[in-house]
């Protein structure tokens, strides 16, 4: 049998194999998720039956208790006052670690670094702040914090300052590569570089970024005040914990209303400026 | 002519080559689009809409911090003290860590555990997440339902994972199903926004034709919108998984839903060991860095 003779036996055998190997692949697939799956079950005693009979059971308690009550509304000044406080922390945090990540972030991108081995110092800082998680930091800083809005504070703004130094590296050297070049051409300094190049040109990206971290802040700051008994989230641990259900009602409530509506600011902004 | 652009004399008058006529035109034409500044100089940005909301945005972000950190209770806090007791902990922290009341087995066991909660939270998620997706988005959805869909959507994702988690602790008891079904809301709402988008993505004219051939609904599902948007949506659930992991841990903390995130909140509020402390912290760490470069590993090949 000649050479071409076999390729052409062969071709039919080939386009099944493709469709058996696909079949394979999906298989195992399955079956690997299959079996990380039992094994979490196992692992975490969790049990699908209660899981899905306790999701109509919340939902219907929640419609019970939830509900806003009259004392609940005589709560409201007090509680409009705390989530006025922990979205102003959020912002806070946002723009304060935003700006230091800016600069620090100019040491790290390949267009602007001063050298390699600075840059790679830079890099290893900023994963090392985005993961040690927001929790330890809230645990460690009420040592010495005690219950202050500045461990709030601080625990988020380590955070936010490692993920987005390494944000904002990214979109230096994704954006202004071009931008730098060219102007390191024409002869201009560092600074100018940096603000005639870098900063026009990346604007809209890091603002949006910013956006989407006041957005993230906001969430986790509930999460930090129930640990650390400060804000929004220390609220609803006490009403919560005092079973006062209607007022922690009322706080989900004002919550979810404000952090809709941040998103939706934000979302507007972004459509205009990207 | 002198009268009409002053700043531009010299320019003109030197330019002998251009006649008056052409000159005086395209002056005209140039002082209508040209911006000066009050000295004289030609502004070389045009004003965009996109320019202003900018830095209308950030005058009124920077305005809020300053704000905010005018009006925040400080409650008298001695500054420098707490500054200096913050170093001295975090030098103890990760200088000296040590293991007293976990062993490293009970550790690495805590670890797994929380790892699980994250695997079943995402699972969950994802299952809810596609038939979500498949129901409000654009392309293969029905727009009254879709509408609907995706408020309850933006409801579910405003409710902070944390609330969720301590919501479902008084309707299913303290553990692993509190913290399983609290996280998967959150990540559901996550993944529906985030699989429909990738839906909403793909080549319209790979739905007609199919539509044209005369195929089911599942087949569409199936023979299209699966195949060219699974890379997206593998990526999106091992983002998320990450996210769930951290959430896990910190949920553990603050809602005593187990874990590592539980042995995490009794070294620091309970047995206030801050060696204890750096010790989970550093295994915390590790686990999370590892995770990254596995997902890294995972989205490369998918795509």
């Amino acid at each position: 049998m000649s050479d071409k003779d076999k390729s052409q036996l062969q071709r039919p055998t080939d386009q099944i194999s493709v469709f058996v190997k696909r079949k394979r692949t999906l298989t195992l697939v399955l079956l690997g998720i299959a079996t990380i799956f039992t094994i979490s079950v196992m692992v975490t005693d969790y049990s699908i039956i209660d899981g899905f009979d306790s999701i109509p059971k919340a939902i219907a308690w929640m419609i019970k208790n939830f509900i806003p009550d009259q004392k609940a509304f005589s709560r409201f000044p007090n509680i409009l006052s705390k989530l006025i406080e922990t979205a102003l922390v959020s912002v806070a945090v946002t723009v304060t670690a935003a700006i230091c990540a800016f600069f620090f972030s100019l040491l790290g991108t390949k267009t602007t670094k001063i050298n390699p081995w600075i840059g790679r110092v830079v890099r290893i800082i900023a994963a090392f702040f985005r993961n040690v998680p927001d929790v330890v930091w809230a645990i460690l800083l009420l040592f010495t914090f005690g219950q202050n809005i500045l461990t709030g504070f601080f625990a988020l703004f380590f955070y936010s300052f490692g993920s987005l130094t390494r944000t904002f590296i990214e979109t230096i050297d994704e954006v202004s590569a071009a931008c730098v070049e060219a102007l390191h051409a024409t002869g201009a300094t560092y600074l100018q570089i940096v603000f005639q190049g870098i900063i026009p040109s990346s604007l809209p990206q890091i603002v949006s970024w910013v956006l989407y971290m006041i957005e993230t802040n906001i969430r986790s700051s509930t999460l930090i005040g129930v640990l650390t008994a400060t804000g929004i989230g220390a609220l609803f641990d006490m009403y919560y914990k005092r079973m006062d259900f209607g007022s922690a009602g009322l706080v989900v409530l004002l919550i979810v209303i404000s952090i809709i509506a941040i998103e939706a600011a934000s979302n507007k902004i972004r459509k205009v400026i990207m | 002519m002198s009268n009409l652009i002053p700043a531009y004399e010299g320019v003109l008058q030197s330019d002998s080559m251009l006649t008056q006529k052409t000159s005086t035109s395209i002056s005209l034409e140039l002082q209508r689009f040209m911006k000066k500044t009050h000295n004289g100089k030609i502004k070389t940005t045009a004003r965009s809409k996109s320019g202003t909301v900018i830095k209308l945005t950030i005058v009124v972000l920077v305005a809020l911090t300053v704000y905010g950190f005018l009006t925040f209770d400080y409650k008298n806090i001695d500054l420098a003290a707490a500054v200096s007791g913050t170093f001295n902990n975090i030098k103890v922290l990760f200088g000296q860590p040590h293991l007293k009341y976990n062993s490293m087995f009970g550790a690495l066991k805590a670890l797994l555990m929380t790892f699980c909660l994250g695997v079943l939270a995402t699972f969950f998620g994802a299952i809810i997440g596609f038939f979500g997706a498949l129901l409000c988005a654009k392309n293969i959805a029905k727009p009254a339902i879709a509408g609907v869909v995706k408020s309850m959507v933006a409801f579910i994702r405003a409710v902070p994972s944390i609330l969720w988690v301590l919501i479902f602790t008084v309707a299913a008891g303290l553990g692993s199903v509190a913290a399983v079904i609290g996280l998967t809301f959150h990540s559901a709402g996550y993944l529906i926004k985030a699989y429909s988008e990738s839906i909403e993505e793909i080549d319209s004219g790979t739905i007609e034709a199919l539509k044209a051939g005369g195929a089911s609904y599942w087949q569409i599902i199936i023979q299209a919108v699966l195949p060219s948007s699974i890379s997206y949506m593998v990526a999106w659930t091992f983002l998320r998984f990450e996210i769930n992991f951290t959430n896990a841990i910190a949920v553990g903390a603050a809602a005593g839903a187990g874990g590592i995130g539980f042995d995490l909140f009794m070294a620091g509020n309970f047995y206030f060991d801050l060696r204890e402390l750096g010790s989970i912290t550093y295994i915390v760490i590790a686990a999370v860095i590892l995770l990254e470069l596995v997902a890294t590993k995972v989205k490369e090949r998918v795509k």
